[in-house]
């Protein structure tokens, strides 16, 4: 891939991500056109009148506005972190969950729905608890001495993750199955049907605080992708970036977690895509697997709520849909995991 | 510039793997580590690039003890060329040469048109420019080793470590690599190299130190250093040292393993 060909791919990416964004209004029980959509966004800009019907206004601004938005925002942020922990591990099957966020998450957001919290408090706990089993998995990792640090990091990291997995099958069982149950069932396929604009401007700082690190460090990142030992002998504190890069990576996952339940396959895969399209170098990586991400989980979202007359869970599409493109994309590929 | 080891102790956290071993590379010189497998060649070698601390003794660079440094100043004086291996994902070789100059990088910077010229500057010197847009994962073994080793000059370190540098070689890259060491002392540039055929060190090495069980057991010049007894006591077997003709007028010694080996049927 020459560098000169970049450019282009991204600002291809980019078109067909607005035009995503304009299908995605345009589709739905409430289609909203292209040209309604843009009066609406240029009247909140300027502060004019736009003439339209208020309940268009309603679907924009406080329905499928933050739908979108809450779409982009974390197809973008699980596949930033998925490309930055696949570096940092040295290993394509590696996703933003491996350290264990999604499963804390999961403990946190069920164990909410069990106690029968709100949806804030249940949020809050998805998020707090996410933080805390990497946190937990991290410290223990620390603890041991005298091994490879990755290989004892992933060995922690899956064995808490079973250990969370164990807490939530435990919880769906106590669980009342006639009205929590379904919750938890419906949480842990992942959904963004009730985004809501308060649960974007919550999240958007947090992706941001996890994003910034991960681009001002991005060179770095390249060299983590070397052995260990090597990477500190080019002059690298490998044990200092790779802590940012987890936290990065945590923050954003769990934030995305949080609102949106367990959406897998996007933090694993689409760094697969972007890395066939651009090469490993993070600098390029990171900015195509974002636009990767955005588009493909807004596409998907979009199908969800849209290809059947019920809301298809997002963790079941994002699998149906991204399976054979990246089986067609692996067989095209000229260039990707060696 | 010198790289010094003083009455250095090394080993994995409290395991013990070397002792008391005092050797110094300087700028321009060659200096070439023997001995067998296991006798602690590639712990040595980590600890005096810092990567393990020393259990005891000092390792100095500049005049400045080791662990007074920080990672990237270290780096900017000593450059590693590990084993050429198999990497995790499919940089160009541009890109794997342009990773050496991340110790003179600050922190959230990335390589400049400066850097890239110190690479290409690299890549020349070991002539594989041709490779600059090669995936480091698709090409061969000798390519890969010379990739690193370009890599090590882009870091602009004035002593470079080398972890078996001939390994893994076909006989002419093999050559090739000794050769590339020998041009590289003579800009000026130390080389700290390990090796398990001591006819290398004849062709390249300036001095020579032989490891045995983590002790240093000799240290000096290549004809001096390397003979039938050295060899025997670190390798345990039988090698003649004979001098052949290796051109017009000049003459190299050349290890060849004796004793039972052609000495059975006489």
């Amino acid at each position: 891939m020459t560098s000169a060909r970049v450019p282009a791919a991204l600002l291809g990416a980019c078109a067909a991500l607005v035009l995503l964004v304009a299908v995605a209004f345009a589709v739905g029980r409430f289609p909203v056109s292209a040209g309604d959509l843009a009066s609406i966004l240029w009247s909140r800009l300027t502060g004019t009148e736009h003439g339209l019907d208020p309940t268009i206004e309603t679907v924009v601004l406080r329905i499928r506005g933050p739908r979108v938005a809450a779409a982009l925002l974390i197809g973008a942020a699980l596949a930033a972190a998925g490309a930055a922990y696949q570096n940092m591990f040295r290993n394509p099957l590696v996703s933003p969950d491996i350290l264990g966020v999604s499963a804390g998450a999961a403990v946190g957001a069920v164990l909410g729905i069990f106690l029968s919290l709100n949806v804030i408090m249940i949020q809050s706990l998805a998020f707090a608890f996410g933080l805390g089993a990497v946190g937990l998995v991290y410290i223990t990792a620390n603890a041991v001495r005298g091994h490879d640090p990755l290989l004892v990091l992933v060995l922690a990291g899956v064995v808490v993750g079973s250990l969370l997995g164990a807490c939530v099958a435990l919880m769906k069982y106590l669980a009342d199955p006639y009205n929590q149950l379904p919750a938890i069932t419906f949480w842990l396929l992942g959904s963004l049907a009730s985004a809501s604009p308060e649960d974007v401007w919550s999240t958007l700082p947090l992706m941001l605080l996890g994003l910034v690190p991960m681009w001002l460090l991005r060179w770095r990142i390249n060299l983590l992708a070397l052995d260990d030992e090597e990477a500190r002998a080019l002059g690298v504190d490998t044990g200092r970036i790779r802590l940012t890069v987890i936290a990065a990576a945590t923050l954003m996952t769990s934030a995305s977690v949080a609102i949106s339940g367990v959406i897998g396959w996007i933090g694993l895969v689409i760094p697969h895509f972007a890395r066939m399209l651009v090469g490993p170098d993070f600098s390029r990586l990171l900015p195509t697997s974002i636009l990767l991400g955005a588009a493909f989980l807004l596409g998907v979202d979009t199908l969800a709520r849209t290809v059947a007359r019920i809301e298809i869970p997002l963790g079941v599409l994002t699998a149906f849909v991204g399976t054979p493109l990246f089986l067609w994309q692996l067989a095209t590929a000229r260039r990707g995991w060696q | 510039m010198k790289l010094e080891a003083k009455h250095l102790d090394f080993g994995y956290g409290t395991r013990r793997v070397g002792h008391d071993v005092s050797l110094s590379v300087e700028a321009g010189e060659v200096l070439c580590l023997l001995g067998p497998n296991g006798s602690g060649k590639t712990t040595l070698f980590k600890t005096l690039l810092g990567l393990l601390p020393a259990q005891g003794g000092a390792v100095r660079v500049d005049e400045m003890d080791l662990r007074a440094r920080v990672r990237n100043e270290i780096a900017r004086r000593v450059s590693y060329v590990p084993q050429a291996h198999a990497a995790f994902f499919p940089f160009t070789v541009e890109e794997v040469v342009l990773m050496g100059r991340t110790a003179h990088l600050g922190l959230f910077s990335s390589p400049s048109r400066r850097d890239r010229d110190a690479a290409h500057a690299a890549m020349a010197r070991m002539r594989i420019e041709h490779l600059a847009d090669s995936i480091y994962t698709r090409i061969s073994g000798g390519e890969r080793q010379l990739t690193l080793i370009a890599r090590a000059l882009a870091q602009d370190a004035r002593v470079i470590v080398m972890d078996e540098p001939t390994a893994n070689l076909d006989f002419g890259n093999q050559v090739r690599v000794l050769q590339h060491i020998r041009s590289l002392a003579q800009s000026g540039i130390g080389v700290l190299l390990s090796t398990h055929d001591p006819d290398h060190a004849f062709i390249c090495a300036h001095r020579v130190a032989m490891l045995h069980e983590g002790h240093l057991t000799r240290l000096g010049a290549p004809a001096a250093t390397i003979t039938p007894d050295s060899l025997r006591e670190i390798y345990g077997v039988e090698v003649a040292v004979v001098r052949v003709a290796v051109g017009e007028g000049l003459e190299r010694p050349v290890c060849v393993p004796g004793g039972a080996l052609s000495g059975g049927r006489s």
